[in-house]
């Protein structure tokens, strides 16, 4: 894991809470591999393309991998065609000598070109015409967490042979839980290997010895009540399509153990994306403590929308009485003034509360607070805001 | 706002609840089953994820594969929560079905469970709202049947779907299975679930709140799910902050040209130790509330352009718990969501 580095102490967070330098991270040649994940509409994406154009203007050569991107942010970053390779940005300061380059996922397209990259053109014809292919490569559940850890391979050995990126900054799918992005390559890896898998190839090999008899009464069993259920027809797509898949097996478990390795290298940097609210705080948590559990290289927790105060030294209870005494008074001014005050430092007690939580249960975890913006952003300026609020107040 | 007496929803049993995540969705499903409750319904709500969002919303034990009650509603109804497992749903479904004793382990145990409920992405779905279908077919008398009213044992079910990105995928589940499965038990699942959704027993909600991406999800979710002749119900509004200026003040205010003498005489009067910081922080914050406040306007005219009933939720400042959801509940029938 990497040290928590060491940086200005930011008021709002406890003295004990380690501050992420972002900074520090993206200009450290080491990182080669940034990777944000976090529940979904926490501005994980934003974070991520936010981080790719800061590096990218402090003289990184970056490429950020999007998945599933808004699209007034995908335009904001000129990504206006679905063709699953890098295209530069433009509109970025180019000063400092970097570059930015933008892709979003075809995770359709991805997956075709791992059939026609490995497997014979007869046998990847017969893949790619396959109804079951279509259903899964389109839509398997963990199709797009494990195509986005293709990609994110591609990216990476092109660039360590061509020397075109020397950063890659990774969005993760919108997936149904935050966990789902770590446990899809090895999901669709063991499914590959799988028993049930090795059932549907099986039986031609398996015929003959004794002890397999028990087994194959088992298939049998198995084999009927998945046609009845399924169908015979689907039973067969699937069997056909398992088969011919066959050979690419290996590939897909090197692969995604591959992945999985450079993932755990140090040269990689996992940052958590939340928003200052229950649910996806706690998603936060478990993605911590999962990362840790699993050796991942955690760089630290970045909180979005933190509602920020402007007039601190009053309080909101204070606020709402004397806003109820200006009503009373018919001052319209004052009382809006003060009610607004009011649910502004209501919002921002509830955010730290909650916050303060996830302090207390992860003491060591570096943190940024990103305040809320007012408006959403859809330009370069709008991604600049959010850079320069990741990278903190200068100290 | 929806005031017409009829609803193009009155007859739905079904209400699905979906949009962006972070929406609130979950939350606005909750409230929507209270709502539908309340004078001795008795409504089941049901999660398909596996997030526990709901028993989180209501301060419950995590929800299991079974029903059980997750509150009481006013006037004597109760609301039953379900998280819908497919796994679970699959066995269940062999066991009503084929009446497989010891096969329903070997299938298990041979990873074949695991295998129709994970790779086939059509069949997953199937099996997630197949157990909808089954909870509304269910009669009090232990069998079950179309909806019969006054039979059933359900009144509504609510259903807290996947998020806008996913849903019409979801609930398009006979396209999604028509290249896979041509016959069988899961084509005609398939296709009577279809017919639930689409014969007026049940309505889709979207749940949106007033900012630029999640509306903009929402507009193009609407389209999708027409698209896919599925009903489309109520825009449901969620976390509107309603401006606390007047129209003039609020005017001032987004120009930063509020009259601060006037705010330092009121705080003054309020008996506030009154500094340039104070003020100067109270005119800043003031500002962000109309740029929101304008930001908020602009998307409004966009939900409202849809046509579709909306529904307004207010932000609460103080957090979402079992009581906020009542409060919820009651703004919805108040509004006249429920029939």
């Amino acid at each position: 894991m990497t040290p928590p580095r060491a940086g200005s102490r930011s008021g709002r967070t406890p003295a004990t809470t380690p501050r992420l330098d972002v900074d520090a991270l993206l200009a450290d040649r080491h990182t080669r591999i940034i990777v944000c994940c976090g529940a979904g509409g926490v501005g994980k994406t934003t974070t991520a393309a936010a981080l790719g154009l800061r590096a990218a203007e402090q003289g990184r050569h970056v490429v950020v991998l999007t998945i599933d991107p808004a699209r007034r942010l995908a335009q904001s970053m000129g990504l206006t065609e679905l063709d699953n390779q890098p295209r530069p940005v433009t509109g970025i300061d180019l000063g400092a000598g970097g570059s930015l380059d933008a892709m979003m996922l075809d995770m359709k397209r991805t997956f075709d070109d791992v059939v026609l990259a490995h497997s014979t053109p007869e046998k990847a014809a017969q893949i790619l015409a396959n109804p079951f292919y279509e259903a899964v490569s389109s839509s398997f559940a963990g199709t797009q967490e494990y195509m986005a850890m293709e990609k994110l391979g591609q990216l990476r050995a092109e660039a360590d042979a061509e020397g075109t990126w020397d950063l890659i900054v990774v969005d993760t799918p919108p997936s149904r839980s935050a966990l789902d992005f770590l446990d899809a390559p090895t999901r669709l890896g063991s499914f590959l290997d799988g028993r049930f898998i090795r059932l549907l190839t099986a039986p031609a090999k398996a015929g003959g010895r004794a002890y397999l008899r028990v087994f194959n009464a088992g298939i049998n069993l198995v084999s009927s009540t998945m046609s009845k259920v399924l169908g015979g027809d689907m039973l067969r797509d699937v069997q056909t399509f398992v088969m011919a898949l066959d050979t690419m097996f290996g590939g897909f478990r090197e692969r995604a153990d591959q992945t999985y390795a450079l993932l755990k290298q140090d040269s990689t940097a996992f940052l958590v994306v939340a928003a200052p609210e229950r649910d996806a705080l706690r998603e936060a948590s478990f993605f911590v403590d999962r990362l840790e559990v699993d050796g991942m290289p955690l760089s630290g927790l970045v909180i979005n929308r933190i509602q920020q105060v402007a007039a601190p030294g009053l309080s909101a209870a204070r606020a709402r009485a004397a806003a109820e005494q200006r009503a009373d008074e018919g001052d319209v001014l004052t009382a809006g003034l003060l009610t607004v005050h009011a649910s502004v430092a209501e919002t921002a007690e509830r955010q730290r509360h909650l916050v303060g939580r996830f302090f207390a249960g992860h003491p060591k975890t570096p943190v940024v607070e990103v305040p809320a913006l007012a408006e959403d952003v859809h330009d370069i300026d709008g991604l600049r805001l959010v850079g320069a609020a990741l990278a903190g107040p200068v100290s | 706002m929806a005031s017409a007496p009829a609803l193009p929803w009155a007859r739905a049993r079904l209400h699905v609840v979906t949009g962006k995540g972070g929406t609130g969705k979950t939350t606005v499903a909750a409230a929507l089953a209270l709502a539908l409750a309340a004078g001795g319904k008795r409504v089941l709500l049901v999660e398909v994820e596996g997030r526990q969002g709901i028993s989180q919303t209501f301060d419950v034990a995590p929800l299991a594969t079974i029903e059980v009650r997750i509150a009481h509603a006013s006037g004597g109804g109760e609301v039953l929560g379900l998280s819908v497992d497919a796994k679970a749903a699959l066995l269940e479904y062999l066991q009503i079905f084929y009446k497989l004793g010891r096969a329903g382990g070997v299938l298990e145990r041979f990873g074949a469970i695991d295998f129709a409920t994970t790779i086939a992405p059509g069949v997953r779905d199937v099996l997630l709202i197949g157990k909808v279908y089954e909870a509304n077919r269910r009669r009090r008398d232990g069998r079950r049947s179309n909806p019969v009213e006054g039979e059933m044992v359900y009144d509504a079910i609510v259903l807290d779907a996947p998020p806008t990105g996913r849903v019409v995928r979801f609930l398009s589940v006979n396209e999604e299975v028509a290249g896979l499965a041509k016959m069988g038990p899961i084509h005609s699942q398939a296709a009577s679930i279809t017919e639930m959704l689409r014969n007026g027993q049940s309505i889709v909600h979207v749940v949106t709140l007033l900012e630029d991406m999640p509306v903009q999800e929402t507009v193009d979710a609407i389209a999708a799910l027409e698209t896919a002749g599925l009903p489309v119900g109520a825009v449901v509004i969620n976390q509107v902050r309603e401006p606390v200026l007047p129209a003039r003040e609020l005017k001032a205010a987004a120009k930063g040209s509020i009259d601060r003498d006037a705010v330092r005489l009121g705080l003054e009067g309020a008996r506030l130790k009154v500094t340039d910081t104070l003020v100067d922080g109270l005119a800043l914050e003031a500002r962000d509330h109309a740029q929101r406040v304008a930001l908020e306007a602009e998307q409004l005219t966009v939900v409202e352009a849809l046509g579709l009933p909306t529904f307004r939720l207010p932000s609460l400042s103080d957090g979402v718990d079992a009581a906020a959801v009542r409060e919820l509940a009651d703004l919805l029938t108040e509004q006249g969501m429920v029939p």
